[in-house]
């Protein structure tokens, strides 16, 4: 097996894993950051969406081998102590119920302020409607961006 | 505030070192109608703990799981309430399986209506003791001492609860104390923010994927793709030379907990598991029943099952009697699929078994279920097993059982470390005990001024008690129906048993589910048939009074209330009130888990789609302690229910599921996300269900409102505007 070199929420990290191997898996198996979610293998559902270079990606059907010398952010990278607009609309708003999908939300959401720092409920369906929550929480996941956007102009 | 995990190793120190803060065990009586179906010791009991630290901090342990209805934040706003803590000093511990803490199934929307009085009473409890050891320090008589945020005060004497928690805790614990004034309560009915939301939002929380114990490997498990199939034979050599690849075991099926037969591997990393287990050939031993069942074949065997009599249920009046001279007669049949549960975090479990003992930690509803399991896996005794409640990344039923756990257990065994089994997205789906598929028949009778006079529901499914050998098949598939509360002079209620390979569970809100959408529906089609307003209609057949005698003996069904939240949905709906072009509203109301709902949908077809614009949702659910959690579970009860109305479908051919992902059991999206308004009626009643009731409104208030838009009546979920 190679070793791929790429750099986690700042800091660098060499992996000693098959090329194949989903970004995700080495994210929470092999760098022990497990903020990022586990929900379907396929892209279809969001949870563990990352940022690589800055933009969403969904780390389950990203491959090792495609993020080399890349750099990534996830969730426990998105801001030193959960002060990030949108973390800090996400706790106003009370959006989580089980919480499993919002780390995989927020990091979608982040990204999309930073492409459209006003979004409009148009906006918000594109970007968002790839994130699936099974408890329900979209109405406020649009209340919480709207409020961490307003933030943000400020 | 925060939450701390803590393990059994941890709480029994924490206990011992009770020098420095009050540790308080309570033992309290079970509930009535949970004593009922269950004998086991763990019922005798019911506990809870509160635990005060010398600086004031007031930790709370919650024996209930969390999958996202928010107990880790409504259950200690109980205990803080009575003992007038100061909420911003209160953390909370998961509470890990003992049997201190009695039951610690979680389920049937029962969280908080079991756990008020138990945690109200151990509020009162502890703040009693805090203020007798301040008295006695200050010499004053307890009645003289005031208490507010956590702090004792009596004239010019003052001590915050950690100053006197060690001489508090060596007092006797007071049998009889008395509870507060509900008019005085400061932390319930308070709108307040989730506990754990620091950790959420900074990827900290843990669920039972997130589970990292030392020496830990990773499991990933082959299952039987028909259900009930045996291994007959299998070939690992492929994966046994894969990287990483540790152990490969078969394990066979003990259904009907743990119902797939399967091969195991265990591997260094979750990826290698995965690759392995897809390398290994297995033949399959598969019933000649379970390969032949199809949907197709189910719904015949229903369809004939409901074209005769069944098994009567209630039998009021003389319903064929008075079908026969009704002015006119209404006939209609519905359906229902098999649907699963899907949680976002797929299954999994972590297990370590040693020579004497094991533990595990696992997202799971029933924590004495799943030690039950480890136990039957390794022959263990009890007290040799502990248990971990980890978050669980939703459940709605699917984590009520040990299945995972036992896979764990068997790969932890084999391979003598600790295993985190992960299921994947396929696995969870194609393996799951599903809501069950029902066929139903029904009549209904009018006379001349279009009265429901008749109505006869003749139903048939292959039901969950069926499935999991306990009592009557009927009476896990008839709730709601036999006990209507609509006067309706001539009822009969029948039920027919069909067979199916296929696990079932309770999916949230059970039968209510399915049974909502037919009866609501039904209702509508005779309101219509009245030339009557659906609401009117049925506001006129409840009955008068306050109280009727159905329902659970503490908690009657009460007539008033449901007419209460029926007329606010119709005013806060501005039902009847003009729309846009295109655009109707339609109305179901529904008791479940002792709470009342009513819901009024309002839709428009958009490019032979249906649209939900608004949902409007009136719940009664008694004392609301957490509103805003409470709306959160209206909110989340309506996307289950529409996501199941929409598109939800789990098809079988030749014995197994259809359906794999996402892909092909489409969940809703922040697209089809209706604006949903919630309004919770003041109350000052028992507090009752919120985590189920939500949703069976939501299927019929879809399809009526589809029905005033178009003129289309559904009778099959999910909703086909084309069929």
């Amino acid at each position: 097996m190679p070793d791929t070199n790429l750099t986690i929420n700042g800091k660098p990290h060499t992996i000693h894993a098959a090329s194949d191997t989903p970004l995700l898996w080495v994210i929470r198996d092999e760098v022990g950051l497990t903020g990022t979610k586990f929900g379907c293998g396929m892209g279809l559902c969001g949870s563990c969406t990352v940022h690589v270079n800055g933009e969403a990606r969904r780390s389950c059907v990203t491959p090792l081998a495609d993020v080399a010398g890349k750099k990534i952010t996830t969730i426990e990278g998105l801001s030193p102590n959960g002060t990030h607009p949108v973390q800090k609309a996400w706790m106003a708003e009370n959006v989580a119920q089980c919480g499993y999908c919002q780390a995989g939300q927020i990091m979608q959401a982040a990204a999309l302020l930073k492409s459209k720092p006003r979004p409009s409920d148009a906006d918000i369906d594109d970007v968002m409607g790839g994130n699936l929550c099974r408890c329900g929480t979209y109405q406020r996941i649009r209340r919480a961006i709207h409020r961490a956007a307003e933030e943000v102009a400020k | 505030m925060s939450v701390t995990k803590v393990n059994r190793r941890e709480f029994v120190k924490l206990t011992s070192a009770a020098a420095g803060g009050l540790l308080l065990g309570l033992s309290l009586p079970a509930c009535a109608d949970d004593k009922k179906k269950e004998s086991s010791e763990n019922l005798s009991e019911l506990g809870a703990f509160v635990q005060v630290a010398t600086d004031g901090t007031v930790t709370i342990f919650v024996s209930k799981s969390d999958m996202g209805q928010g107990v880790r934040t409504t259950l200690p706003m109980i205990v803080a309430e009575e003992l007038d803590a100061d909420w911003k000093k209160v953390k909370i511990r998961q509470a890990s399986l003992d049997k201190k803490f009695g039951r610690m199934g979680t389920g049937g929307s029962s969280s908080t209506r079991t756990m008020w009085m138990p945690l109200r009473q151990a509020g009162a409890t502890a703040r009693a003791m805090l203020v007798s050891a301040a008295a006695a320090k200050w010499g004053v008589d307890p009645k003289q001492c005031a208490v507010a945020n956590g702090v004792i005060t009596s004239g010019t004497h003052k001590a915050h609860f950690g100053e006197v928690a060690a001489a508090a805790a060596k007092l006797e614990v007071p049998k009889d104390v008395a509870l507060k004034d509900p008019a005085k309560f400061t932390i319930i009915g308070r709108k307040t923010d989730r506990l754990d939301n620091t950790d959420n939002v900074l990827g900290n929380a843990q669920y039972g994927i997130d589970v990292k114990v030392p020496g830990m490997l990773y499991g990933a498990v082959l299952r039987a793709p028909v259900f009930g199939a045996r291994v007959a034979s299998f070939d690992a050599t492929k994966a046994k030379a894969m990287p990483g690849v540790r152990e490969v075991v078969k394990i066979d099926a003990t259904p009907p907990l743990q119902p797939w037969a399967g091969v195991g591997v265990v591997a260094d990393s979750t990826w290698q598991a995965l690759k392995a287990r897809d390398a290994i050939e297995v033949k399959w031993d598969t019933g000649k029943a379970a390969a032949s069942e199809t949907s197709a074949s189910l719904r015949k065997e229903m369809d004939e099952l409901v074209s005769k009599e069944g098994k009567r249920l209630r039998n009021d009046g003389d319903v064929d009697a008075a079908l026969a001279s009704a002015a006119k007669k209404l006939e209609a049949s519905y359906e229902v699929p098999y649907l699963a549960h899907a949680p976002m975090e797929p299954m999994n479990a972590t297990v370590s078994v040693t020579s004497d003992g094991a533990e595990a930690w696992l997202p799971t509803q029933f924590a004495d279920w799943s030690a039950g399991s480890i136990a039957e896996v390794t022959g263990l005794k009890p007290e040799q097993i502990k248990v971990h409640v980890t978050l669980l990344g939703g459940g709605f039923g699917r984590r009520a059982f040990p299945d995972f756990t036992a896979e764990a257990t068997h790969l932890s065994k084999a391979a003598g470390k600790p295993v985190h089994v992960q299921w994947t997205r396929e696995d969870d789906m194609q393996h799951d005990y599903y809501r069950p598929h029902s066929v139903h028949r029904l009549a209904a009778g009018l006379d001349a001024d279009g009265h429901l006079v008749a109505y006869r529901h003749r139903f048939a499914s292959a039901g969950i008690n069926a499935y999991m050998k306990r009592g009557e098949a009927h009476e896990s598939e008839a709730g709601g129906i036999d006990d209507l509360p609509h006067a309706i002079p001539n009822f009969r209620l029948e039920y027919a048993a069909a067979n199916s390979v296929v696990p079932r569970g309770w999916w949230r809100s059970v039968e209510n589910s399915g049974n909502a959408f037919v009866v609501q529906s039904f209702l509508d089609e005779a309101a219509h048939a009245a030339g009557k307003d659906p609401i009117e209609f049925q506001l006129a057949m409840l009955p008068s009074g306050k109280t009727d005698a159905k329902g659970q003996k503490d908690y009657p069904f009460e007539s008033d209330r449901l007419r209460h939240v029926i007329e606010l949905v119709r005013d806060r709906s501005a039902w009847g009130k003009p729309l846009p072009a295109g655009h109707a509203r339609g109305f179901a109301a529904w008791w479940s888990f002792v709470s009342y709902v009513a819901e009024v949908a309002e839709v428009s077809i958009e490019k032979g789609e249906v649209r939900v614009h608004r949902v409007t949702c009136v719940v009664d659910c008694g004392t609301p302690v957490n509103p805003d959690g409470i709306a959160a579970q209206m909110e989340g009860g309506i996307v289950y229910g529409l996501t199941a109305a929409l598109g939800g479908e789990i098809t079988i051919d030749g014995g197994r599921v259809v359906q794999s992902n996402f892909h092909e059991y489409p969940l809703l999206t922040i697209r089809q996300m209706p604006v949903v308004d919630v309004h919770i009626v003041p109350s000052t009643a028992k507090p009752t269900g919120t985590g189920e009731p939500g949703l069976p409104p939501i299927a019929p208030a879809v399809t009526n409102a589809i029905f005033a838009a178009t003129g289309k009546r559904i009778r099959r979920l999910p909703i086909d505007l084309k069929a």
